[in-house]
């Protein structure tokens, strides 16, 4: 059955993995969608149209996801996370609480009004809504990160013995904290890259259908457009992927060290590429490898020093009693543990399968760009994997990526400050936290069923033919409306 | 207790109270389908359906954002009285997690496909999670009030059943029976034809069910926890509803609907009030109290957090306006247009 800290710990997992297949989309989709919506305005050519709404629906379909798996992760801390929520409320719950106040409402209200705003509101004004919900969609990334970025590297706080718990001192440093600001950058890249690839993949499949058609020129336009913020934002994910790369291996070198399974402290350290075996730290099991590459990604330097997970284990218990003899036994009770090591194989393979998809997705996007040149229509067979490949490469990339950072940061929940094993409810028993796990897994397979064959119909329609919306408007107050539920 | 302490229980009484009037409706108009939603035959019952969805179409989601907000600003105003209300009320709010999952899906899914079927199973999500929803909130925010049992730690030392008492039983069904008028009176408001006739007469029926409830729920709490200022809200809140159902009969719909939103207000008011200085108070001897002084944040957080409201409340508040004022026009069976052609 498990203890309750167990089934928590899957249920944060799978619920936040599940999360975050929508999020990225809805990310990068809005602003594409926006970027339409604006040509559209602006030049009055009907595939802009016809692309908004056909992308709209598809976006929106997506959204409905995001956005009711998101109210869950809310409400999570609270329920199955209740020490933890009581230690470091008093940092973490600001950027929640800004998250809300600044962005849901932003974005929620805005959509609500692009969703039903068709002939209702003057088409400028239009378009600027499905702007201002990517803004709000940004602004909820900033800040949920944020947050997140306390948990890797807490700063701005100080313990407080007389409340017992971590209290803020520099709500600034919080939010510029120097993990957030290169979290940030390439989680929205990522983003970007997820909605692009999302747009390409899907367009790519209607044009090697439509081929023949007048609506090949439309479905072209999408690809590329798709292509180039997919293949333009990927160089953004390599570079603050790099820089982050540097400041891990500063902030928390075990995660690092897990990240290529290397336990003995080595200068010049390879990086490899493929391996077989247990990664137990021996070296015959390393198929491909890069000399120093290593060295590279966490130093900036070829022959720069990378710290094993042999003496990282050592440093980073030397460190947790540190924090307790300065603290005292409450806070000794959060940061003791019998083992300060992640899983490694984890840590080693979600990295490379990260890496992997996005670099995969890069290859595609270029590959249809260079494809759609002239006029051209890829017409080979596997185009059809290539189309169906692209969105979901970029989109498990982001769940990988995620899956290497939580994972890489234990046993510790606030790294150096608290365990994830001192973070749970006390007073929720073991068969409540598996009643909401069964609830929740079997409520998000079957939405999961649903939205992908909804999606996909959707997808199989294809973009409406284009109708003016001016023909629309007129004083015929018992005309239908463009738009109703 | 210091004066932020007080403005920020204050600010979640108010973020509460913002919840109950604006999704209170559209809770109301969702459980209202299968009654206000009933044409003459099939297709008029569609189109009946489509046009109170579509009233609430543009704000619904909005409207959502302050329970989020609640939320958030418990957790960063009151850390403590977040963890131990979020885990103490643990499988009522995982359904209402589940209530609002199915209704927000059924919303956007519902036209999305022309299928008798798929509406069908749709509906039936908005309608139970438009039910199940308002009931919980009210189940659980009245046990806040009441008090439950926590021990010497302020954890919660009660189980599922500790909660449905009678006196919060009756704070669901009370919840539930105002989000049902206030949303009879926002169809009637929004709507022409049949639809808005059929609203009015149900909103005098339904008007009054809730006051009974309401003066009960209303009463035996201020005889348990009432202040003076909490009878005062009580008789603010009383009063609203009665004079709501008198406009409603009158047909003076927008006012009828501020009278219910005040009330649904004052009922929130009244619960803080009963509630003040205490967040959650126990029901166990030698169990510890959360209260206002105890429960909240440091003095730092709470600065940070309330220049943030201030700056922003107002914002939020202007553009809501702006929706609402936007999509002021009242919809009617003719302004339906012909469902997706997608099976």
């Amino acid at each position: 059955m498990g203890s309750s800290l167990d089934v928590a710990r899957w249920q944060f997992a799978i619920t936040t993995v599940y999360h975050f297949l929508f999020v990225p989309v809805t990310i990068g989709m809005s602003a594409v969608v926006a970027y339409f919506h604006t040509q559209w305005v602006r030049t009055h050519r009907p595939e802009y149209y016809r692309l908004t709404k056909f992308f709209g629906k598809l976006f929106l379909i997506n959204f409905a996801l995001g956005l009711v798996t998101g109210i869950v992760q809310e409400f999570q801390f609270g329920m199955n996370w209740s020490d933890y929520s009581r230690f470091v409320g008093d940092i973490f719950g600001a950027p929640l609480a800004f998250e809300a106040l600044l962005a849901f409402f932003l974005e929620s209200t805005f959509l609500g009004v692009w969703i039903f705003g068709w002939g209702r509101i003057p088409e400028k004004l239009h378009a600027s809504t499905m702007w201002l919900t990517h803004i709000g969609t940004v602004l909820s990334a900033y800040f949920i990160l944020a947050a997140n970025s306390f948990m890797q590297n807490p700063v701005g706080y100080e313990y407080n013995p007389t409340t017992g718990r971590a209290e803020m001192s520099d709500f600034l440093a919080v939010l510029t904290n120097k993990v957030q600001l290169v979290t940030f950058p390439h989680v929205v890249l990522s983003a970007y890259m997820v909605g692009g690839a999302v747009i390409m993949g899907v367009a790519l499949w209607l044009l090697r259908r439509d081929a023949a058609t007048d609506d090949a020129p439309v479905y072209r336009k999408a690809v590329r457009v798709g292509a180039v913020v997919s293949l333009v934002a990927s160089l953004g994910v390599i570079v603050s992927g790099d820089v982050q790369g540097k400041i891990m291996t500063e902030v928390q070198p075990m995660k690092m060290a897990a990240a290529e399974a290397l336990y003995d402290t080595t200068s010049n350290a390879p990086f490899s590429v493929l391996s077989v075996g247990p990664l137990d730290g021996s070296r015959a099991s390393r198929l491909i490898e890069v000399p120093g590459l290593l060295s590279f990604l966490g130093t900036g330097d070829f022959n720069g020093t990378v710290e094993g997970i042999n003496d990282l284990k050592v440093s980073e218990r030397d460190a947790a009693q540190q924090v307790a003899k300065q603290y005292g036994p409450e806070v000794a009770a959060l940061v003791t543990d019998d083992d300060y090591t992640p899983i490694v194989p984890v840590a080693y393979w979600t990295f490379r399968l990260m890496m992997g998809a996005g670099f995969l997705t890069m290859l595609f996007a270029a590959m249809a760009l260079w494809a759609t040149r002239k006029n051209g229509v890829p017409q080979a067979k596997w185009w059809t994997a290539i189309a169906v490949l692209t969105p979901l490469l970029p989109i498990f990339a982001n769940s990988f990526g995620w899956i290497f950072t939580e994972m890489g940061r234990q046993p510790w929940l606030v790294y150096g400050l608290m365990t994830t094993a001192t973070g749970v409810s006390p007073s929720v028993s073991v068969g409540e936290v598996w009643v909401s796990m069964v609830v929740y897994t079997l409520l998000y397979a079957a939405l999961a069923v649903v939205e992908v064959k909804l999606f996909l119909t959707y997808v199989r329609r294809g973009a409406e033919p284009f109708e003016d919306p001016a023909a629309h408007v007129d004083a015929d107050e018992d005309r239908p409306l463009q738009f109703a539920y | 207790m210091d004066a932020l302490q007080l403005v920020w229980f204050g600010l979640i009484g108010l973020l509460w109270a913002g919840y109950l009037v604006l999704e209170g409706f559209d809770f109301g108009v969702g459980a209202l389908l299968p009654s206000l939603g009933k044409g003459q035959d099939a297709e008029d019952t569609e189109k009946r359906r489509r046009v109170m969805l579509t009233t609430i179409g543009p704000h619904w989601d909005g409207n959502e954002v302050w329970l989020l907000t609640a939320g958030g600003a418990t957790f960063a105003a009151f850390p403590e009285w977040y963890a131990t209300m979020f885990s103490a009320f643990y499988l009522p709010l995982l359904l209402v997690l589940v209530a609002l999952i199915v209704r927000n899906m059924g919303f956007e899914y519902r036209g999305k496909r022309d299928d008798v079927t798929w509406r069908k199973r749709w509906d039936l999500a908005i309608i139970g999670g438009s039910v199940a929803a308002p009931l919980l909130v009210g189940v659980a925010l009245t046990n806040v009030v009441r008090g439950v049992p926590l021990d010497g730690n302020s954890e919660y030392a009660g189980n599922l059943f500790t909660l449905l008492n009678p006196l919060s039983l009756l704070g669901g069904l009370t919840v539930l029976a105002l989000s049902l008028t206030h949303g009879a009176y926002f169809i009637a408001l929004k709507t022409s034809g049949q639809i808005r006739e059929d609203a009015r007469r149900m909103g005098t029926t339904l008007g009054l069910a809730t006051a009974g409830l309401a003066v009960v729920t209303l009463l035996w709490l201020n005889l348990s926890t009432g202040s003076l200022w909490s009878w005062v809200t009580t008789v603010v809140a009383a009063g609203a509803l009665l004079a709501a159902i008198w406009m409603n009969t009158q047909g003076r719909e927008g006012w009828a609907f501020v009278g219910t939103a005040v009330t649904a207000a004052m009922a929130v008011a009244t619960y803080f009030l009963a509630l003040y200085p205490d967040v959650m108070p126990t029901t166990l001897d030698g169990g510890r109290s959360l209260t206002i002084e105890n429960a909240s944040s440091s003095p730092m957080t709470l600065t940070i957090m309330t220049w943030a409201a201030v700056v922003f409340t107002p914002i939020v508040l202007l553009y809501t306006a702006y929706t609402y004022y936007t999509f002021r026009k009242r919809i009617g069976t003719q302004h339906i247009p012909a469902p997706v052609a997608v099976s």
